[in-house]
């Protein structure tokens, strides 16, 4: 289809980057300053790209709605990130690294775009180390590893459990120093609200002042989105508070391609839910289940005194304990990919067999205490077990924790071809705001990877061969009809929200409209109620814009406003994810479709109908999208089913 | 459990506050802080009035941007926790519960108990970093660095920047903030080749912006929520020593 062009280089696949880079056209040093680039989102991939176009002399405005750059979601990552660095000596490589990625990916990943996120992922390392991010070491100083799930090699550096932050505030401290430089124009607490586009090129955005409430237009020569997923569109999640899908979703509104919004992760190992009042889902590291054995009881009434309160876990003897996932995965294990691990957890806890509230499995830590002593258990996972402890009032050191999965990432975003240019040309996405490399399921420690490789290593490179047409272009009056009108839509639309005036809050309203969405897009998903859901979720749309109530005015510091503009862009989402979801008749990844499934309840995967990214694309309030498919080649890996048995 | 809210009201930084009473009653113990104030804010909703505003995004203690001074404590009466880590069964049923936001000349409010923390920006972009471009960087195990170090390194690199030790200290001084970043590099060989210029700049800075000195009451320690030592003060004073000297 030639709407669709992703730009793949030419060539044999391990040369296909380097050709690139060796062959795309380049700005000069005095050109580049007179080029504007604006960044929206300041997580890992938005940090490190705004740091590394101001070392390179580019012009760079940042936004984003935190107070500070360092609080961007991508702090929370616990577990680690990936590398091929092969510093274990046990196999691995750039190929393998690759391979595990398309594998985990389920077969809904490019080729190309995977190799080079492998084959850059050891610059990453480097650079991070060069920038003072103390990772873990051995008592020899040198890197130490740890395994992750879909994984065979242990090849995730870390730094504690706390391994975002680490790698976030080596980012942020890379851009702060060009703010210091004057090569980066910082703006907290803005929030992109509208994409402008002159003759074709994306040429700016819109913000409001989230202090003063007031409107600005921003002009640059390109734009580039890094504002994260859209899984908070489910209330409940391990997003922030404040993660949203509003510049990804005002970008699709005019004229970028959605690929695969159906792509949710679902991670497996999060703290239950344990009330109404609840605001939002904690995550507990992946890396725990390289020494945390998962189990339910093996008997019905077991459980059942359990969530009685009756029994204690500690009280079931061995062979009474179903440890479900090496029962079913003797290869991997405890170590399956997310959403494997995820699923069995549902199907043991929709059976019967769930402790706690009935949907929570255990985390068991006992065998590596005995195994390893508690003081290594402490160190390798202190912090978490302190988190856990502080939050359900338990000591994971003495009692298994409870968990059970929750939405955490998404792999689906805004289409972008080689380059991480949109359909819109001068627009460009990058990290998880992208649909790019996690196919329909991303493994542990490879979004830290992904967000870095496209902010250090790959947009600094692509921006470029885009640029290189631009040097030319003078920079716009922001009183351009074009802004003018962004501008207008904006304004208007805040308007229309504070003026409903109606009865419910927006997160009572959220809070309604994710549970629907978690019920029907969620963890398993049927024909018939996604077609429901489509038809729901309109009337939902429409109730939103009668119902609403927002206190307070839109020049002032306002979060029910603020709120109530990504709730409505949610809604939306939610509908386009429906009707992903329903035309993918087949089970792959994270998403599951309960007609397409072995008679073990393995996900049944259909490569010769549905191999392609489903790419979205917006075609007016009144009508429906239009769906374009970008068919996937493997060329290099040959497909099969993907196999954690043997 | 029921609670009596004092709570600081502002509409801008321009006017002056005043405390407001509010009640809440029915809330469970394992509900957390900030989803106690999310449940009276919609008391407030209801109403039709202006809810409380407060700074919180990650809920889970990682993003620092969450900062409340509960009853004459930032981060309420637990150790080595955010705010958002606060659970109410922390209080006993019928307290009356004080919150305020931080309280330091530097971070001034903005509304209610959102107050403006970019004065810690500003420190970082002083010096709080390594000066190396992207790419071209050695082989990450280039250069061994000691076990013991390396932990001593990230002990200090856990700070959110939260500003607690700001709220806690009678000086609003931030001495534990930049001496944890100071520390952090001065423990790594690739920090030490702009350590004299960073300590430098970076203490500098702090004046410049306001921040009082420290008088060692060791009151930041204690509210830390990552618990990071004072010894990192320690050592941020003998990196400045050995600056000036050297």
């Amino acid at each position: 289809m030639a709407i669709l062009n992703s730009k793949i280089p030419e060539g044999p696949l391990e040369h296909k980057w380097t050709q690139y880079k060796a062959t795309q056209r380049l700005v000069n040093p005095s050109n580049k300053r007179k080029l504007d680039i604006i960044v929206v989102g300041t997580g890992l991939a938005g940090a490190s790209a705004s740091a590394s176009l101001g070392e390179l002399g580019f012009n760079v405005k940042t936004f984003c709605y935190q107070d500070s750059p360092r609080r961007a979601h991508s702090i929370a990552a616990q577990g680690g990130i990936n590398a091929a660095k092969n510093y274990q000596n046990d196999g691995d490589s750039i190929y393998r690294l690759f391979y595990d990625t398309i594998k985990g990916g389920d077969y809904r990943s490019r080729e190309a775009n995977v190799y080079r996120l492998a084959e850059v992922s050891n610059l990453i390392i480097d650079q991070c180390v060069a920038q003072g991010v103390p990772f873990a070491r051995e008592y020899g100083g040198l890197l130490d590893n740890r395994s992750f799930g879909g994984a065979q090699v242990s090849r995730t550096f870390y730094a504690r459990g706390q391994t975002g932050q680490q790698l976030l505030l080596g980012a942020y401290g890379a851009f702060m120093r060009q703010v210091n430089k004057g090569t980066i124009t910082l703006y907290p607490r803005h929030e992109m609200l509208n994409l402008v586009i002159i003759d074709g090129k994306a040429r700016g955005i819109i913000t409001r002042n989230l202090i003063t409430g007031k409107i600005e237009r921003h002009f640059a020569h390109a734009v580039v989105i890094a504002s994260g997923g859209y899984g908070n569109a489910f209330f409940l999640s391990t997003y922030a508070m404040g993660s949203n899908g509003s510049a990804i979703w005002q970008i699709y509104k005019k004229g970028a391609f959605f690929a695969n919004p159906a792509f949710v992760q679902i991670h497996p190992t999060c703290l239950p839910v344990h009330g109404s009042y609840q605001s939002k889902l904690t995550l507990m590291s992946e890396s725990l289940r390289n020494d945390g054995r998962i189990w339910v009881p093996r008997k019905k009434e077991d459980a059942e005194e359990i969530r009685n309160g009756t029994l204690k876990p500690t009280e079931i003897a061995e062979e009474d304990r179903d440890y479900y996932l090496e029962r079913r995965y003797p290869a991997f294990g405890n170590l399956v990919p997310r959403d494997v691990a995820s699923r069995a957890a549902k199907e043991r806890c929709d059976a019967g067999f769930g402790v706690g509230s009935g949907l929570a499995v255990y985390l068991d830590f006992a065998d590596s205490i005995k195994r390893l002593g508690k003081h290594v258990v402490k160190e390798r996972y202190g912090n978490l077990f302190q988190m856990y402890e502080k939050i359900v009032d338990e000591n994971p050191y003495e009692t298994p924790m409870m968990i059970y999965p929750a939405i955490h990432y998404t792999m689906g975003g805004i289409w972008v071809d080689y380059e991480l240019m949109t359909t819109i040309p001068g627009l460009f996405a990058i990290g998880e705001a992208n649909f790019s490399d996690h196919g329909a399921n991303r493994l542990g420690a490879s979004a830290l990877m992904q967000g870095l490789a496209d902010g250090y290593f790959v947009l600094p490179y692509t921006i470029q061969n885009y640029l290189a047409d631009e040097i030319l272009t003078p920079r716009m009056n922001t009183d351009l009809p074009e802004f003018k009108q962004a501008e207008k839509e904006i304004i208007e639309r805040i308007d229309r929200l504070t003026s409903v005036r109606g009865d419910e809050s927006v997160d009572s309203f959220h809070s309604r409209f994710g549970l629907k969405l978690w019920n029907t897009v969620g963890m398993s998903r049927n024909k018939a109620d996604l077609t429901h859901s489509i038809e729901d979720f309109k009337a939902m749309r429409e109730e939103f814009w009668k119902k609403i109530r927002i206190p307070g005015s839109k020049d002032e510091f306002n979060p029910e406003l603020e709120k109530a503009g990504r709730v409505a862009d949610f809604i939306e989402i939610g509908e386009l994810m429906a009707r992903d979801a329903l035309q993918r008749e087949e089970s792959c990844g994270g998403h599951f479709r309960e007609e397409y499934q072995s008679k073990e309840g393995e996900a049944l995967r259909n490569d010769n109908d549905y191999m392609y990214v489903a790419a979205w694309e917006y075609k007016g309030e009144k009508s429906d999208p239009v769906l374009h498919k970008e068919d996937l080649a493997y060329e290099n890996i040959k497909v099969q089913t993907r196999n954690y048995k043997k | 459990m029921d609670f009596k809210l004092r709570i600081w009201r502002q509409d801008n930084a321009t006017v002056k506050g005043r405390f407001e009473t509010y009640r809440v009653s029915d809330i469970s113990p394992d509900c957390s802080f900030l989803e106690m104030l999310d449940i009276l804010n919609q008391q407030i909703i209801d109403k039709f009035e202006k809810p409380v505003c407060f700074d919180h995004d990650c809920r889970e203690g990682i993003c620092g941007v969450c900062g409340l001074y509960i009853n004459g404590r930032p981060h309420g009466p637990d150790d080595g926790i955010t705010t958002c880590q606060l659970h109410m069964r922390k209080f006993h049923d019928g307290d009356t519960i004080t919150i305020e936001p931080w309280r330091a000349k530097p971070f001034p409010v903005i509304k209610d108990l959102v107050v403006d923390r970019s004065a810690f920006d500003k420190i970082i972009q002083a010096g709080g970093y390594i000066s190396v471009n992207t790419g071209g960087t050695p082989d990450a195990n280039a250069i061994p660095i000691p076990k013991h170090n390396a932990e001593i390194a990230m002990d200090a690199a856990s700070c959110i920047g939260c500003g607690a030790c700001v709220a806690a200290c009678k000086n609003a001084s931030a001495m534990l903030f930049v001496a944890a970043k100071v520390s952090q590099f001065a423990m790594l060989p690739q920090g030490r080749i702009e350590a004299k210029e960073r300590v430098e700049k970076m203490v500098a800075k702090m004046d410049e912006l306001g921040f009082g000195n420290c008088t060692n009451t060791g009151a930041c320690e204690v509210e830390c929520p990552k618990e990071i030592s004072l010894s990192h003060i320690a050592r941020m004073n003998r990196e400045l020593y050995a600056a000036k000297i050297l």
